[in-house]
């Protein structure tokens, strides 16, 4: 059971300005089970609360002010929202990939090393392998193994997104989370990361939020459709591709959806 | 037609032009002349001895040694104690208070506070720095109570200029490092501190810069003494006149205007160097921010 989430009646509010109310209710009473080593795919229209949801299966919502929650986000039936988790260890275990590429202003070498050196790892030839061995997975080393040293801000933007899933990759997580990783890229560099997460799909518990149905269909073993907060529809993607039971969910897959 | 681009309604413009040509031409004349002038002036009081030996009464020479040294004392002082406390103090508002809607209120209120503390006249500082760490702490006229002073002083100025600094910092870089699994402390550490590194440097040589050229605060507290120090540990202890405080005796006596030149020629040339510094490295910070 590793990179299993129980996810049960989960809330979540941002916070009002005046404290006087809960604020905006971004994700309403979300109920999804998510099987280690799947590929879930999240779906919806902007602001219907993926991205938000996608963030807060490893509490990076933390860090905005006056966010509240209810309900239960089981990692590995562990509650990550219980006040006795360790956030450092849960993100070391649920790793995030971004949709901007964000490559510290390092070498590639130390942008890789940066994860596990937080857990504590030192020793240069252990490193060594552990920055050759994400690179690889992320199909990037090849391109880079004769410039480690080199600032990894001069990389192309896809292979600076690359090197943030190596990045992720090297911290040794169970869950990555994909945040639109492909939608700053241009679709050889799509291409490239479809093609690593399949590869990898087997190894991780892949969660990604796409605003490319393509993309979606292609990677994902199961969708979830997000509508405004709610969790609408989610099960296998090749069912709901191509026998939706929600009528917005067949619109919005159709690019017929009206916002209203 | 003829009359929709007729010349003439390009005249204020070119009133304005030459307006702000001569607003320039007579700033960039007067400050050139001044510093041509301290130049010539100090130049000619350049010699080893006036730089490296001490005012001596009785053999009727002057020289700037003990003012050297005693400024540089202070820089390193008020240094030590003024940077990590203004770095440190910014970096909790921008990293811990900052980022709390609760504290927004409170934090406006600091900034305010500080953007005030930054404009009261030195001398004001001076005078509370004699009356507490001179006489309640008992430090007397002494460099260490200077240097207290001074701290004072360029706080404000230092925890404005470092919150620029951190400012620049992109949030992706932040996110990054926490969705590794690093604590916020190791996030500030390893990414914020050294992304922020250039503007936390200017910030602190904008404080060279205030601290080199202070003179009415450390009147009434580091004294007026000129003398090369006896013992060099404890030093900060005993009395010592900066370079601009010697300057400010050497002409209020009337008897050393040509060496206050020299004293000016000597601390333009430490200042030039500092601002250059200091502007080219908040240049890079800018540079990175586009």
């Amino acid at each position: 059971m590793e990179g299993h989430f129980i996810i049960e009646d989960f809330n979540l509010w941002y916070g009002d300005p005046s404290h006087k109310t809960r604020g905006t209710h971004a994700l309403k009473h979300i109920s999804i089970e998510i099987q280690k080593k799947e590929v879930l795919a999240l779906i919806g229209p902007s602001g219907c609360g993926k991205s938000t949801f996608l963030r807060s299966l490893n509490r990076m919502n933390d860090f905005i002010d006056g966010i509240e929650t209810s309900g239960k986000i089981l990692l590995d039936q562990q509650d990550i929202y219980s006040p006795k988790t360790d956030v450092a260890l849960l993100r070391k275990k649920v790793g995030m990939v971004f949709q901007k590429p964000n490559p510290f202003p390092m070498s590639i070498y130390d942008n890789v090393a940066y994860g596990p050196k937080i857990h504590g790892i030192r020793a240069k030839s252990q490193l060594d392998g552990i920055v050759e061995t994400a690179l690889k997975a992320a199909a990037l080393w090849d391109e880079v193994s004769d410039r480690l040293k080199k600032p990894a801000l001069g990389l192309s933007g896809g292979q600076q997104q690359r090197l943030c899933i190596a990045r992720a990759l090297a911290v040794g997580p169970e869950v990555l989370l994909m945040d639109e990783p492909t939608s700053a890229l241009d679709p050889v560099s799509t291409n490239k990361i479809e093609s690593l997460i399949c590869r990898l799909k087997t190894r991780y518990t892949w969660i990604i939020v796409t605003h490319n149905m393509g993309q979606a269909s292609r990677i994902s073993d199961k969708t979830a459709f997000f509508l405004s907060g709610e969790l609408v529809e989610s099960g296998l993607t090749t069912q709901l591709f191509h026998m939706p039971k929600d009528k917005r969910l067949e619109s919005y897959i159709t690019g017929n959806f009206n916002f209203t | 037609m003829s009359d929709k681009f007729s010349r003439h309604k390009h005249l204020p413009d070119a009133v304005a032009k030459v307006a702000v040509t001569l607003c320039f031409a007579f700033t960039i004349t007067v400050l050139a002349s001044m510093l041509f002038y301290i130049i010539i002036r100090g130049i000619s009081k350049i010699r080893f001895s006036f730089l490296f030996s001490q005012p001596s009464p009785l053999k009727g020479t002057y020289g700037i040694f003990p003012g050297i040294i005693n400024t540089l004392y202070i820089i390193v002082l008020t240094l030590t104690i003024a940077a990590p406390i203004g770095i440190g103090a910014a970096i909790y508002l921008n990293e811990y208070a900052g980022t709390s809607r609760k504290f927004a209120k409170i934090v406006r209120l600091i900034d305010f506070t500080i953007e005030t503390l930054s404009g009261i006249p030195s001398i004001v500082y001076g005078l509370f720095g004699a009356v507490f760490f001179g006489e309640t702490l008992k430090l007397g006229y002494s460099i260490l109570t200077g240097s207290l002073t001074l701290s004072l002083m360029v706080l404000p100025i230092v925890i404005r200029t470092s919150q620029e600094a951190l400012r620049t910092v992109p949030q992706s870089y932040r996110e990054g490092s926490l969705g590794c699994g690093a604590t916020k402390w190791y996030m500030i550490w390893t990414v914020v501190l050294p992304c922020a590194k250039k503007g936390l440097t200017a910030s602190v040589l904008l404080a060279v810069g205030r601290i080199t050229g202070e003179s009415a605060a450390l009147l009434f507290t580091a004294g007026a003494v000129s003398r090369l120090p006896e013992n060099w540990l404890t030093h900060p202890l005993s009395s010592g006149a900066t370079l601009t405080v010697q300057m400010y005796f050497g002409v209020s006596s009337g008897k050393y205007i040509d060496e206050a030149f020299g004293i000016a020629f000597v601390l333009a040339f430490i200042l030039l160097g500092i601002y250059f510094l200091s502007d080219f490295l908040t240049r890079q910070i800018h540079n990175k921010k586009g």
